[in-house]
Order: structure tokens, then sequence, then C-alpha cells
């Protein structure tokens, strides 16, 4: 099980520079912290879609960037999933080829019964012929997971994928991600706002204050009296 | 938050757009059937000049689309001035770039002398002349429609597209053309509505007659100062309905293209 380690620094149009160190082990890795504190500029950087000053980024013994090196794996050379915060769906395409379209290199033969298998998965298998925009906000968020997970990944990054769901379906998908990281045995890394969500989540915490992390460690530790992220 | 499935959603959506597309071309049929019922105007330089258009507008959708995904680019050197190159067309008189076509393609020309070494004869005074000629002054208006396409895929689907293991040209084709085409289709009409009325580069580089025909612009003259004057009106009233409904649908068309941004 390979582990992500990351060191990212990267100065930015805010007031303060983002200089973080992360390693993410299997498990979800919950990125905490205030708006603008630099989380989704992190999974930018693991993604490969935002070059960071200074850094390296290594998942086990793949070195996916490291500037000193001249190393920078191309976005779609890593193998990784990622949730956007407004996830992105092809609107273009029914749910089925939103989640084929990460098979290109499986025959194409099996790519049909896997998309179905990871819909069904997910629960929304009824969806498969449908486009986005007939989606509930709920349905959309399981068609961007059966998606992420369609590439078998080696890392997967949620950017606040609940953010915009109501409890009852938060807690409905919080406990689906926590089924699918225990069948996945990857690093998945997490980014939120709530610390309910992340408690319920994490396996570890990294808590960020204006691009350093000021705290990680177990949710209890990293999470004993706090209220707010906003201070 | 919808109805079950049905495949038809989609194109229940856009039923508007089909109904105005179906109106839009009834009008252009019932107008010219009318012409051609009331006497008829002579079809060989209408058809020439549909002729032009149509394969004026496949190259330029080409040449536009290559341009304006370079226009995109950030990173473009001189990017400014390439763009004010690309544009320029719309400004200059249309006998100053008959001039330029001359000059640069014309017999005199090296690109003029090489043509006529592998094809065995001059450039100019030819169907493809006047294809060129067309095609631009039309350019601008494609390169336009195409970047205002482009502009309005969400960039988060790009990067979507990226992580899900899709190289640049797989992201271009799946995922950027498809959430363009409104872009890219109002392009064409406009492309095509301009091709189709080219008068004045179209006279200097492909001459008054190809074949022995005139295209559809310069035939309105020819009318005009022969004293046929209802033929001029004719050709000159099919001409503009069709204009008019090409700009109409591509006036929708690129509408429709700016919401996709979210």
């Amino acid at each position: 099980m390979a582990e992500l380690v990351a060191r990212i620094a990267l100065a930015r149009s805010t007031e303060f520079a983002l200089d973080v160190e992360l390693q993410c082990p299997h498990g979800i890795t919950c990125i905490m912290g205030p708006s603008g504190s630099g989380k989704s500029t992190i999974l930018a950087v693991l993604a490969g879609l935002q070059t960071p000053d200074r850094g390296r980024v290594a998942l086990g013994t793949h070195v996916w960037l490291d500037r000193a090196q001249g190393i920078d794996v191309p976005v779609h050379r890593r193998r990784l999933s990622y949730v956007f915060q407004g996830l992105a769906l092809f609107p273009h395409m029914n749910a089925m080829h939103n989640v084929e379209y990460g098979m290109h290199d499986m025959p194409r033969a099996d790519r049909a019964g896997k998309a179905l298998a990871l819909l069904e998965r997910v629960g929304v298998a009824h969806l498969a012929k449908r486009r986005p925009r007939t989606f509930s906000g709920g349905e959309a968020q399981r068609v961007a997971l059966a998606r992420a997970l369609a590439r078998s990944p080696e890392l997967v990054l949620l950017d606040e994928p609940f953010s915009a769901l109501d409890r009852e379906l938060r807690a409905q998908l919080v406990s689906l991600v926590r089924e699918l990281s225990k069948e996945l045995t990857v690093p998945i890394v997490h980014v939120t706002h709530s610390i309910a969500e992340a408690r319920q989540l994490a396996d570890q915490i990294v808590r960020l204050d204006k691009g350093r992390v000021v705290a990680r460690g177990k949710p209890d530790e990293v999470l004993a009296g706090v209220t707010s992220l906003e201070e | 938050m919808s109805k079950e499935g049905s495949r038809f959603d989609a194109l229940l959506a856009e039923r508007g757009e089909i109904a105005r597309f179906a109106i839009t071309l009834t009008i252009v049929a019932g107008v010219v059937g009318y012409v051609q019922h009331n006497g008829g105007v002579t079809w060989a330089p209408l058809s020439l000049s549909l002729r032009v258009a149509g394969v004026s507008t496949l190259l330029t959708l080409v040449v536009g689309v290559a341009l304006a995904v370079l226009l995109q680019w950030r990173k473009m050197p001189a990017r400014d001035l390439f763009d004010a190159l690309t544009s320029v067309p719309l400004v200059l008189p249309p006998t100053v770039l008959g001039y330029y076509l001359i000059v640069s393609l014309g017999p005199e020309s090296t690109v003029g002398r090489a043509w006529e070494a592998v094809f065995g004869s001059p450039l100019i005074f030819t169907f493809k002349a006047a294809v060129i000629a067309a095609s631009i002054g039309s350019l601008p208006l494609v390169v336009r429609s195409v970047r205002v396409g482009l502009e309005s895929v969400e960039p988060n689907l790009i990067s979507a597209a990226r992580t899900l293991g899709a190289g640049p040209l797989r992201v271009f084709v799946t995922v950027v053309l498809p959430l363009a085409a409104p872009g890219l289709v109002a392009g064409a009409m406009l492309g095509f509505a301009r091709s189709l009325g080219d008068y004045g580069a179209t006279m200097m580089f492909a001459g008054a007659r190809i074949d022995g025909t005139p295209t559809g612009s310069i035939a309105v003259m020819d009318f005009l100062y022969g004293n046929h004057e209802a033929e001029a009106r004719e050709m000159g009233l099919v001409m503009t309905v069709v204009g008019v409904g090409m700009l109409y649908l591509a006036n929708r068309l690129t509408r429709r293209t700016l919401p996709n941004r979210g």
C-alpha cells in the first residue's frame, strides 16, 4: 500500500504563501482549515493541475513531482481520481458514459459492464442512461463517486464534495465514502469545512491555517474542543 | 428532480430552437419559392455563391478552430498582435484585402508561382480563388464565434477529463469540442452568410466571372447596370433573406453558449 508524501511551497496571490508537508497513508486524511487557507490548492498540486514553486509529490516509489529534479508527471499520467467541488460531471454524456470516460485503458468490451457495476455499487444504476442535468444533488454526488472509482486509482482526492447537500444526504454519502475507503486501500485526501464530517470520516486530520499545518493527528486529538474553523 | 429519464429529454429541451430553425428555413424557402414563382432569378449565380460559401465555410471552420485554440493559449508570444491581425479583415476595405491576396497569392508571388508549377494553372480567377477571397473576409467572424464557444466550456470539466486520464487531444475532441459546438455552429453560419455576400475581394482575386458565371453579389451589380432591375431586386431579396436567417440563428446559438459557464 503506497503512502502519499508531499512537500509543497507556493507563493500565492493571497497575503500568505502555502508551505506544507503531508504524509497520507491508506485511509482518509481530512484537510481542514478556514476559507482561503490553501486546502484546494494542495489538491490541485497533488493532481498536477497546479505547479508549486518548490516541492515534491511521491506516491510510494512513484515520484509525480520533484521541482529540484525537474520531474513533473502530466495530470493524465498520474493514476488518481479527483471529485471536484462542483463535481464536474460532463453535461453532454449520460451517467454511464461519464463513468466509462476514465476507463480508456480498459478493453472496450469490459467498460460498460464495469461502469454499470460501479453505478450499482453507489446505488444509482437507474441513472445510467440519463444526463447530469436531470440528477438531484445526491444522485450527482454518487455518479461522481462512481466515476472517481472507474480508474482504479492509486490516490483519491475529494474537494468538499458534500458541501451543497442537506444533512441527511451528507450522512448517507459520508457512510458510503467510509465503506469505499475500506474497499479501495489507497490514500484518500478529503478537503472539508465540516467538523462533524471530519469526525465521522477521518483516519487522520491535517489542520491548516494561513498556508501552514497547525495540527495533525487523529480526529479526537486534533478536534478536541474545536467548534469552528473560522478564527 | 426530473421525470423518469426519457431519451428524448434532450430533444424536448431543444424544441424551441428546433422550431425557430424550422421557421427560419420555411421563411427562406418561401421567399425563394415566391421569387421563383414570379419569374424567378437566374439560379447559376446563386448556385455558384452557395457553393463558394459552402466550401469557404468548411475551410474557415477548420482554420478558425485552430486559430481560436491558439489565441486561447495565454502564454502565446505576441498574442494581442496576433489577435488583432486575425481580426483585421473586419476593418480593412474589401479592395485592400483583394490587393493583398493578389500580392501574396497572385501569379507574380512566390506562392502563386509555386501553385502554377504544381497544378499547371494559376490560382487567380478560379473557383478556388473565390473560396479564398470569401474565406479571408469571413475568417474573423468564425474565429470570434468559436472563441466564445471555447470560453464557455467550464475549466473544471477540462480538469476533470485530465484527471480521468485523458491527454490533451482526447480532452479537446471529447469534451471541449462538443461543449463548444453551439459557438462552432454559430461561427459556421456567420461565416456562410458573410461568404455568400462577398464582393470586393472576390471581384479582385477571382474576377467578375468564374467559368462565365458571376457570383450572386456580382450578378446583382450586373443586373442593375444592365437595366434588369427586377432581377437585381429578386436576387438581392433572396440573398438578404438567407443572410438574415443565418444571422438570426447564429445570434440564438451564440447567446446559448454563454450560460454554460458555471
